[in-house]
């Protein structure tokens, strides 16, 4: 095959817009019929169950280990400056600001948003999607409405749950192997917290929870073709919610911090 | 027609790219009558099915429903629409994450706002009339085997007491016998409930079983349509070869799928 290069990247090109059109005509459809009524409201708490409860055990390990190196990371390099009492500082900034939200994004996107388009994708191919329109039940208002809404309320609690855990992490490590003071410890962690720090973090959150359950969601609910198709959908889902995550993180942090 | 037609299509057609799949459709359907639309795998009976429900939308032509065109509807609309019909999927479709009286009763309590106590009551009768005791409801659709799903997807289907009854495939993947209950249990509820109701399929014995006039479908055109009693003696070559199952004919295989 001999395509010119500049064929390629046109192609390229077109089928890029193309989809994030069609992505952004998901989102406003599913945005619109999750703000009229009928709520589905035990689809929701269903939802909000599945992310967040379902979701303790993965993001509070993830956020305690990270929490432990952060403070063991940066005490190694601190203690060259005689800097060591900044540690509980970075630690919490780091964690409500950037880790934690990311994070436990990855994470989320990586268990939630897989499970999603699985099975959103799954009751594509059975038709399970066209049978709740032939019982007068938009899909976009029973399916996607309630996961998204789930996933904007929930990520920010848990994140402030991660945060927490994560400060833990670092407060463990701290106490018990770099010989901190308990107290001095945690009112380091304090004095020096911004109301900002945590502020943006939950915004990243939320942020996140609606390109996770959004991107579950559209991928699963085009899906075609069979076990493929839902296999191919799964792994769309995953890899464009961690991309979007890293790329709104960027926009986000610029919008709350640069000058 | 001396009573107007309960379903009225006029010139529909449909195409995916430039692989045209219907190429204009006529067809009326009187209140009561039960239509069944044959033809061979991937001729388009499942893209006029889903025109005619409104799952997608044809490029040009008119769906009329009681008088009532359809096509082009919006969301409200069409819901309002989708409460005359009912609609029997090929491999049952039945929500995995409910129970199955939960599936039956998705109608009356999702849409019509009816109180769950109720709706059960309403799903154990439906259940009853397609001979499935209530101690069925309490399990999932993935604990039954092909033609008790296909069964609890038929109660779900007269579960809201349709006008309308739409059957796709009913008797596809089913064994003989069962495939004979299950046409049964659908002439029995059609007629119980005075419903309209158009199937496809290529299950010639379901066919005649269900169906008070038949059309055949062929390259994008109803090719032949009448009663079930005039089909073996329509004199039409494509419909002789369909009805009789043989290799050689006018008819050609179809490769790909729509």
């Amino acid at each position: 095959m001999n395509v010119p290069i500049v064929t390629l990247l046109g192609r390229m090109t077109l089928a890029f817009l193309a989809s994030a059109g069609a992505v952004t005509t998901f989102a406003f459809e599913a945005i619109r019929q999750a703000l009229r009524p009928p709520y589905y409201r035990r689809q929701i708490l269903g939802q909000m169950l599945e992310i967040g409860y379902y979701s303790l055990p993965v993001v509070g390990l993830t956020a305690i280990f990270t929490g432990m190196v952060l403070a063991l990371q940066s005490y190694t390099g601190f203690a060259r400056f005689s800097a060591e009492s900044a540690i509980p500082n970075v630690v919490v900034v780091s964690l409500t600001r950037e880790l934690g939200p990311v994070l436990a994004g990855l994470m989320v996107a990586g268990r939630v948003g897989a499970a999603m388009a699985a099975e959103i994708g799954t009751m594509r191919v059975t038709e399970q999607i066209d049978a709740l329109t032939t019982l007068s039940t938009d899909p976009f208002k029973y399916l996607v409405a309630p996961r998204l809404i789930a996933g904007i309320v929930t990520l920010p609690i848990l994140v402030l749950v991660a945060d927490i855990i994560g400060v833990l992490g670092g407060w463990l490590v701290g106490v018990y192997k770099l010989d901190f003071n308990d107290a001095a410890y945690l009112r380091n962690t304090v004095d020096f917290l911004q109301f900002q720090d945590v502020f943006s973090g939950l915004v990243k959150a939320a942020v996140f929870g609606f390109l996770i359950t959004l991107m579950g969601c559209y991928h699963g609910y085009t899906s075609k073709g069979g076990a493929q198709g839902v296999g191919m959908a799964t792994t769309n889902a995953v890899v464009s919610a961690s991309i979007l995550i890293l790329t709104f993180n960027y926009f986000i942090t610029e919008a709350f911090f640069a000058r | 027609m001396s009573t107007p037609p309960k379903i009225a299509l006029r010139g529909v057609t449909k195409a995916f790219g430039a692989k045209k799949v219907l190429q204009g459709i006529d067809l009326d359907v009187a209140p009561g009558e039960s239509v069944v639309v044959i033809g061979g795998s991937g001729t388009g009976k499942s893209v006029l099915l889903k025109c005619i429900l409104g799952l997608m939308r044809p490029d040009s032509g008119s769906i009329k429903i009681d008088g009532k065109e359809t096509v082009g509807l919006g969301t409200r609309e069409r819901e309002d629409v989708m409460r005359k019909f009912g609609m029997l999927f090929q491999g049952g479709a039945l929500f995995d994450s409910l129970k199955v009286w939960q599936n039956v009763a998705f109608g009356p309590i999702q849409s019509d706002g009816m109180a769950p106590a109720k709706a059960k009551e309403i799903a154990i009768a439906k259940l009853g009339n397609v001979g499935l005791g209530p101690e069925i409801g309490e399990l999932f659709p993935s604990e039954l085997s092909g033609g008790m799903q296909k069964r609890v997807a038929l109660a779900r289907a007269i579960a809201r007491e349709p006008e309308i009854i739409f059957f796709d495939e009913p008797t596809t993947g089913l064994d003989p016998i069962m495939a004979d209950v299950i046409n049964d249990l659908i002439v029995k509820c059609v007629k119980d409930l005075g419903a309209t109701a158009v199937s496809i399929t290529h299950d010639m014995a379901s066919a005649r079983k269900i169906g008070h006039r038949i059309a055949m479908l062929y390259d994008g055109h109803l090719i032949w349509q009448g009663p079930v009693s005039e089909i073996d003696h329509c004199g039409n070559a494509h419909v002789e070869q369909f009805i009789h199952g043989k290799a050689e004919g006018p008819i050609k295989m179809q490769v790909r799928k729509l």
